[in-house]
Parts: structure tokens; C-alpha cells; sequence
């Protein structure tokens, strides 16, 4: 998109932008003993002070800060970094009962490199109670047609937190179009009448094995077929068969079926293919999540 | 001057309050009755809109013996933060006591608006039976009642204008409430029920549309399938604002014609809201008529249309100023709203996973709006990461915003690129935005960035803080720089006592302070509530923390304090301790 700038041109700071009190207002945690007396006349002259006129962060709260630099909150969600392997943070927020101090979390943390440098590139996945700040409205909403629990780790005693309350937010089916190589007519089928990815196989096959076969009688391999009804579709999900059944996702990516839980696949699934096997690549799972690099794909 | 001034007094009071009328604000109105006695006696006779941002500041009787003439009351209760469900469902905000002090009063009620209060059905009842001109009542993000209040409604106001529920939790008890409307109703202008759970009886809600020739918002539930709201519309070609319920079947032809005929009827909507259960995108073409006249725009409950199909319905709306999306919409996305809709004023987007598995935007999003809408002046965004290059960008690119709320779904992650705390950026906008009212912030954040707002942000009003900071210093530059903070809401981050006691006269010029997880003792708690008798001091025990012990060095895990003119509150329940 035209008009904003691109990361490699730099990072200008908001310092940059202050003419005179850039100077005043370095901000090294270091520092802070030593700029506190000259800080506060030249936060005067920026016209900080108090109605009152009394400045008064003493020295006593200088130990109090050093002790709230090893406390940086990041070192809540540095799980990996922690040697105990747990989650300080999910023990502060969860049952409260059971821990004897309020937040242990702030005085717990082994990780005193406080260094932002060491901060995580990832998500942290611990719950926390009200975070992110959605109604629960939202929260429903989000979970609605996945079954991920709500994780609500606080129990609020004799409160009815209606986010508690199983909402039935999901839609009655869930149908998703279905095209088969070969086969010119797309079908559909709702996965909610399935809860696993056999019966989907099962169901696959039900839908294209009459169309197959009445498309291959009109090659001239022949009419054997027709008693039968045609040839079983199988081998769909483990690569074994003739033809292989793929999804694509919400962001269009095309992946394999069975990598992920059910529900997890119903609640990313945006249409299925079933594509000969032989024209996939060799099952390489280059990229993460097992994406095929399928770079013919139609869209 | 002195001839002047003898003028001034001999100024007939219908004129004054002549003059009065034309003052809409309950600010601009507060400000007026400052003036002089004679200014304030007339003011208060005259004013019929009154507005209370804490209903515990104040009590129902001294609001009746006040604005005698008050037709219209605003009220609002538990503390923001009770959204997140940080505050116990029974902790207060009762409309009853108003609402029974307003009936024997003698007040002629018409119009009422909570948020996040207790409403029960019984006061829907009195609200109902006791005030025959009763007009207007909105809703939002209150609880406590089931539908057999809203039958009480629907039964007995016999000029209901305006029924309009928000995210509000009511229980179903399958009374069909809705047909409790009367066939002499026919005064309805405003009906949102979009948030109920339960089903409704859609030949009353038909009959019901037919009959109200003034309709002009309607925002139906999931309950309401295509078909049915296909011939709602064709009754009601007036509509400005709807909200289109499930949306959710897959329909046959047929139906989709008469959907796409119905639309194209609609030439005056405005306001698009709804889609609850779309399940494929195969009935949004519908819409796209009446897109190019959108100017508001709600996707925000939309968790079935992806990403390819939002884009292709957004294009068609050029001239939206309000949109509400959820993160599927990503970044791309974004990046097409920032070219098709230049008169984009709010955006929200929400996010559709909130464990941040597939989380879709970013802060080229962000980017790339502030780039291409130069009217933004209002943003809530879910974010996955941030960086502070993109926050100072978009803070070069709109220097108008009035809110700025935004929330990474990790709340302490650093800048993506640099991993240094995001003051910086933050900072940027505060610096730049110089009318900015309402904040919330979020990512790796230390003091430096409250020293920033304390210092720049002179027009902040509310301030949110979630897991930010590093000491009391924090917390002393926001309440010493900011002279216009009315309110106050801290989570998660490490200020005590020293920042809290600093300067307790600022709690009198604030409507509230709320901190959680902070590091404030009771001990500093009972010195404040002490030595500030206008101000409720209450701490919230709801996990049985705390004994009532005198140990004051224990930590308040939940502390919200507010002014108040009328003393402790006589409603509190027993785990809020007013000290």
C-alpha cells in the first residue's frame, strides 16, 4: 500500500521528535538515580508539577523500583524462559485458593534478565482472566463453532458470570462444497452430520461414487460397472487409494486431512477437494503445518 | 457595564430558559448553572435530559428534587472492567431504586438509557405500569432480567418508540414476549433485539413491522431466517438502519430473488448490521445494492464470512464511516478498506480467535488504514503484534483521533522488530493526537511512556492500563499531568501506595479509579478512604483473599474508588467492603 513508510527505513524515535527534552528524557533504567535530581527541575520547567508544587518521589521508592525492574510484567508469559517449565502467571490467575499469596507471579519470577531483548517472538498461549478485553458476547462468538473451551480460570464464588453459561451459538449445519477431479458437478456436505474424519470419507464416497461411475461409462472401458453401482472410493485419507481427499482453509491454503483434531478442522475448513493421488506432490511436509506446495492449484 | 448588568437581572426567566433550550450537552448545562443562583434555579427547572456517568455519586431523591422536570435519565453502573468479567456479577448498579423513587415522585419519565446495570423484571414492570408517556428505553450490557420484563414492556407503553437491547444477556423464558405488542402499537421508530437468544414469533414480528409506519431501525435476532425477513422488508421499504439476524441459510433461488428484490426496495438503509450465522457467503450478493449508500457497517458478530468475501462486499461500500469487522478480515483486507472507504471515520476490529491461533492482523492493518482514511478518528483494534515504527506512521497519518484503543492479544508483547518496549509508539500518538479523549494501551510498556502521556495527552478523559509500567512513577505522571482525567482503570502492573496517595484531591476531580492486581495495600486503602470522606473507597473480595484482618500491609486485589456525594452505598453486597 502506498504511503506509509517500510521497515527498513528506519524507526524514528518519538525522541527525535521532542527538540529539548530529549535530553532530559533518556530513559535507561540505569540512569534513573542519577537524572532524578536534574529530572525534576526540568520537569518543572515542562510545567509537571503539582498543584500543590510538592515533587515528591523520595528515595525510598528508589529500592522499590529496582525491585520492580527484575519484575518486568513480560516475564509473566516467559514460560520457556522459566526454569520450573510452568507458568508463573496461570498459577497467580488460576484457583486462588490455592495459592497463599495474591500474585505469586510478581514475586516469583526466576527470570531476573530483565533485558527486553529476551522477550518472546511468539504468542504466549496461558490464559488470562479478561484478556483480551472482549465482552463475553465476543468470546462466545469466537468459540462458537470451534469447541475450544472458554477458559475462564476465575471463579467468582456464588456469581453467575453468564460467559459460563454454554450459549448456543453454533450453526445447525455446516455445509462445505466438495469438487472431485474428473467430476464437473460439485457437491456439498455438512460436516456437522459427521464427527470424524472417517465417516467424512465414508460420506465422500457415498456422493461421488455414483457420479464416477456414471462418468466412466461413457469412456469405453465398458458396462461392468453398471450392476454395481460403481467402484468404492477409498483410501482417502491415507494416501493408499486413488484419489486423496485436501481441504482449504480460511487462508486459502491447501492442506491435507487428518493433521488436526476434528474440531479444529471444522472450524478452519472452507472447502474440500478430493484430487488423484498421483498428481500430488510426494507427501513433504516443507512448511509448517504440513501445507502442500500445490503451486498449480487453481483458486 | 452597570446598566448592563441591571439588565441581566431583570432578564425574564422564559427567556433564559428560552435560551436554555438550545443547550443540548449536560456539560455545556453544568457549565451554565456554575454561573449565578438565579442562572441555576432556572436552568434546573428547565432541564429534562439528565445524564449520570456513576449512579452511585449520587441518589434518586436528590436527583428528583433537583431536575423536577426530568424526562429523559442516562444511568450507568459497574465499572468498565466488569465487560471482562473482573467484577462479580451481583456487585451492583440496581436501576430499581430510581426507578421506584422516579414512580413516587411523580417524574414523567420518558426516556431511559443504562449501561451495565441490574435491571430486573421487576423494574421493567414498574417502568412499564408507572410512567404512561414512557418512550424510550436502551439497554447496554445490562443483566437481570428475562423476557417476561420486555413482555411487561411491550404490553403496557402504549407510545413505545424506542426498544434497543446491546450485548445483554437475557434469559429466554419462551413467552413470546414480542407478540405481547398490542395491535394498537404502532408508534415504534426503533426495535433492536439482536442480542436475544431465543426465538420469536415471526408472524407478530411481521405483523408488527406492517402496522409501525415510522420504523426506521429494526435489528432482528438469529431467530429470523432469510424468508422471513425477505417480507419484512418488503414492509418496510423505510428502514435507515438493519440488522439482518442469522442470514444463515443456504437458500434456493427463489428465495435469494425475493431477498435481492426486497433489498433493492430499501433505498434509504444506512446502517448494515447482523450476518450472526452466515454459513456460506452465497446470500451476501443480497446486499451489495445497498452498500453503495452504507455508512455504517457491522461484520463484528460475522464469524462465517471469510476474508475473500468481506473484501468483495466492502468494495461495494464507498461511503462508510463506521466499520466493524473481526480479524479475518487481515491485514489485505485492511488494506482494501483503506482504498475503497475514504470516509472512514471509526473502525473496530475484533478478534475472531482470541487464543491468537490464526490471528489475522497486523500493523500494516493498522498501516495502512491510518494511510488511506483521513477522517479516522476513532480505532479499537485486535492486533496479534505492533510495532512502534507503525504506531509513530500512523500517528503522522491521523492526527485526529479522539479514541485509540489498542490491544495485542499478548499484553505484554514488545515491538515485533526491535523487541523493545512499545513507549515509543504510544507515545507518538499522544504526542500528535492532540484532541485524544478516550486510550487504551497494551504490549510491552514501561513508565517512560506514562511520562509521555502525562506530559502530551492533555485532552485524555479515560485511560486504560493493562500490564504496563514499571513503579509508582507510572501511575504519579498520569495522574499529575493529565488535567482532564475523568476516569481511571489500571490491571496487572505495579503501582502501590505511594502513587496512589500522591495526591488524593485528584480523585474528586475524576469519576472513578479502578486497580486490579496492582500493588496497593489495604492499609493505604483505609488512609485514602480516611482522609477523603467524598469519596467511596471499595475493595472487592471476591475469591474470600482477604480476611478482615488488620494486617494493612496485605495487597488489594481489587480496589475501585469514586466520588460520591452521598455517602457509603447501603447496596453493597458482602464481598464489597466500603472502608
Amino acid at each position: 500500500m502506498k504511503g506509509y513508510s517500510r521497515k527498513d527505513e528506519g524507526c524514528p524515535r518519538l525522541l527525535d521528535l521532542i527538540p529539548k527534552e530529549k535530553e532530559r528524557l533518556t530513559k535507561s533504567a540505569e540512569e534513573k538515580k542519577t537524572r532524578h535530581g536534574s529530572s525534576e527541575e526540568k520537569q518543572l520547567e515542562l510545567r509537571l508539577g503539582p498543584p500543590n508544587g510538592d515533587w515528591t518521589i523520595k528515595n525510598k521508592n528508589i529500592s522499590r523500583e529496582k525491585d520492580h525492574e527484575s519484575l518486568l510484567p513480560f516475564g509473566y508469559f516467559s514460560p520457556w524462559s522459566s526454569s520450573s517449565g510452568t507458568t508463573p502467571f496461570l498459577q497467580a490467575h488460576g484457583q486462588l485458593k490455592e495459592s497463599s499469596q495474591p500474585n505469586p507471579a510478581k514475586t516469583a519470577v526466576p527470570n531476573s534478565s530483565s533485558s527486553s531483548s529476551s522477550a518472546q517472538k511468539r504468542t504466549a498461549p496461558t490464559p488470562v482472566v479478561g484478556w483480551p478485553p472482549i465482552r463475553s458476547f465476543r468470546k462466545n462468538l469466537a468459540n462458537g463453532s470451534s469447541s475450544k473451551p472458554i477458559s475462564e480460570l476465575q471463579n467468582a464464588v456464588g456469581s453467575k458470570i453468564s460467559s459460563e453459561k454454554p450459549i448456543e451459538n453454533s450453526p445447525k449445519s455446516l455445509l462445505v462444497k466438495i469438487n472431485m477431479d474428473g467430476v464437473p458437478i460439485g457437491r456439498k456436505v455438512d460436516l456437522k452430520e459427521h464427527d470424524s474424519y472417517e465417516k467424512l470419507s465414508f460420506a465422500v464416497d457415498e456422493l461421488f461414487r455414483g457420479l464416477l461411475a456414471a462418468q466412466s461409462n461413457f469412456s469405453a472401458v465398458g458396462i461392468k460397472n453398471d450392476e454395481d453401482g460403481g467402484k468404492a472410493i477409498t483410501g482417502l485419507l491415507d494416501g493408499s487409494g486413488e484419489y486423496t481427499l485436501v481441504y482449504e482453509d480460511n487462508e486459502g491454503d491447501r492442506l491435507l486431512i487428518g493433521d488436526v483434531p476434528w474440531h479444529m478442522f471444522v472450524s478452519s475448513v472452507k472447502r474440500l477437494r478430493v484430487l488423484k493421488s498421483s498428481e500430488l506432490p510426494t507427501l513433504s511436509r516443507g512448511r509448517k503445518h504440513g501445507k502442500l506446495s500445490l503451486d498449480t492449484s487453481p483458486k | 457595564m452597570r446598566s448592563f448588568q441591571s439588565m441581566l437581572n431583570y432578564f425574564p426567566e422564559e427567556v433564559l430558559e428560552h435560551v436554555f433550550d438550545f443547550l443540548t450537552s449536560h456539560r455545556d448545562r453544568n457549565a451554565v448553572s456554575l454561573v449565578c443562583k438565579s442562572w441555576y434555579t432556572v436552568e434546573r427547572f428547565s432541564r429534562e435530559k439528565v445524564f449520570i456517568g456513576n449512579c452511585y455519586a449520587i441518589s434518586p431523591e436528590r436527583l428528583i428534587s433537583r431536575f423536577p422536570r426530568v424526562r429523559s435519565l442516562t444511568l450507568k453502573g459497574k465499572p468498565h472492567f466488569a465487560d471482562f468479567n473482573l467484577v462479580p456479577h451481583d456487585w451492583g448498579g440496581y436501576v430499581q431504586p430510581w426507578i421506584e423513587s422516579m414512580a413516587k415522585g411523580g417524574v414523567n419519565l420518558e426516556e431511559l438509557r443504562l449501561k451495565r446495570m441490574l435491571v430486573s423484571d421487576e423494574s421493567l414492570e414498574l417502568l412499564a405500569n408507572f410512567f404512561p408517556n414512557f418512550k424510550s428505553l436502551v439497554l447496554v450490557s445490562c443483566e437481570g432480567f428475562t423476557t417476561d420484563g420486555l413482555a411487561a414492556i411491550a404490553s403496557n407503553c402504549r407510545f413505545l418508540r424506542e426498544l434497543d437491547l446491546q450485548e445483554i444477556e437475557v434469559e429466554d423464558r419462551r413467552g413470546q414476549w414480542l407478540s405481547c405488542f398490542p395491535d394498537s402499537c404502532t408508534s415504534l421508530v426503533s426495535l433492536n433485539f439482536a442480542c436475544l437468544k431465543g426465538e420469536v414469533n415471526l408472524a407478530s414480528l411481521e405483523r408488527l413491522v406492517a402496522r409501525c409506519r415510522n420504523l426506521r431501525s429494526l435489528r432482528v435476532n438469529h431467530a429470523v431466517p432469510i424468508d422471513a425477513l425477505q417480507r419484512i422488508l418488503m414492509q418496510a421499504p423505510q428502514l435507515v438502519d438493519l440488522g439482518t439476524g442469522s442470514f444463515g441459510q443456504d437458500p434456493d433461488s427463489d428465495s435469494y430473488n425475493k431477498l435481492e428484490t426486497a433489498m433493492q426496495q430499501c433505498t434509504s438503509i444506512t446502517s448494515l448490521s447482523g450476518f450472526l450465522e452466515v454459513v456460506t457467503a452465497r446470500c451476501l450478493p443480497a446486499v451489495y445494492p445497498i452498500c453503495r449508500h452504507l455508512t455504517s457497517l457491522n461484520l463484528s458478530y460475522a464469524a462465517g464470512i471469510y476474508s475473500d468475501e468481506l473484501v468483495k462486499l466492502i468494495r461495494h461500500c464507498n461511503k462508510l464511516e463506521r466499520l466493524l469487522v473481526l480479524d479475518t478480515i487481515g491485514d489485505k483486507g485492511l488494506g482494501v478498506v483503506a482504498s475503497t472507504c475514504k470516509e472512514l471515520q471509526e473502525l473496530r476490529v475484533f478478534p475472531s480467535d482470541i487464543h491468537g491461533g490464526n490471528a489475522a492482523v497486523t500493523e500494516e492493518g493498522l498501516v495502512a488504514i491510518s494511510a488511506g482514511c483521513p477522517k479516522l478518528n476513532s480505532i479499537l483494534y485486535f492486533c496479534q503484534q505492533m510495532t512502534n515504527a507503525a504506531l509513530i506512521m500512523v500517528a503522522k497519518n491521523c492526527p485526529n483521533f479522539i479514541r485509540f484503543r489498542l490491544a495485542t492479544l499478548n499484553p505484554t508483547i514488545p515491538d515485533a522488530v526491535t523487541m523493545q518496549p512499545l513507549d515509543e509508539g504510544f507515545g507518538a500518538i499522544v504526542k500528535s493526537c492532540k484532541g485524544l479523549k478516550r486510550l487504551s494501551v497494551s504490549g510491552l510498556l514501561t513508565d517512560q511512556l506514562f511520562l509521555y502521556i502525562g506530559i502530551y495527552a492533555e485532552q485524555l478523559e479515560m485511560l486504560s492500563i493493562a500490564f504496563a509500567g514499571d513503579s509508582d512513577k507510572g501511575m504519579f505522571y498520569v495522574l499529575n499531568g493529565c488535567k482532564k482525567l475523568k476516569k481511571l482503570e489500571i490491571r496487572d502492573s505495579p503501582f502501590g501506595d505511594v502513587a496512589l496517595l500522591e495526591d488524593m484531591g485528584k480523585y474528586e476531580t475524576m469519576r472513578s479509579l479502578w486497580m486490579s492486581s496492582c500493588e496497593v495495600t489495604l492499609g493505604a486503602c483505609k488512609t485514602l478512604a480516611q482522609k477523603m470522606p467524598r469519596l467511596n473507597v471499595e475493595i472487592i473480595n471476591d475469591s474470600d483473599q482477604m480476611e478482615a484482618s488488620d494486617d494493612d500491609k496485605q495487597r488489594v486485589e481489587k480496589m475501585y474508588l469514586y466520588r460520591t456525594l452521598v455517602g457509603p452505598r447501603k447496596d453493597a453486597p458482602d464481598f464489597v467492603w466500603t472502608l
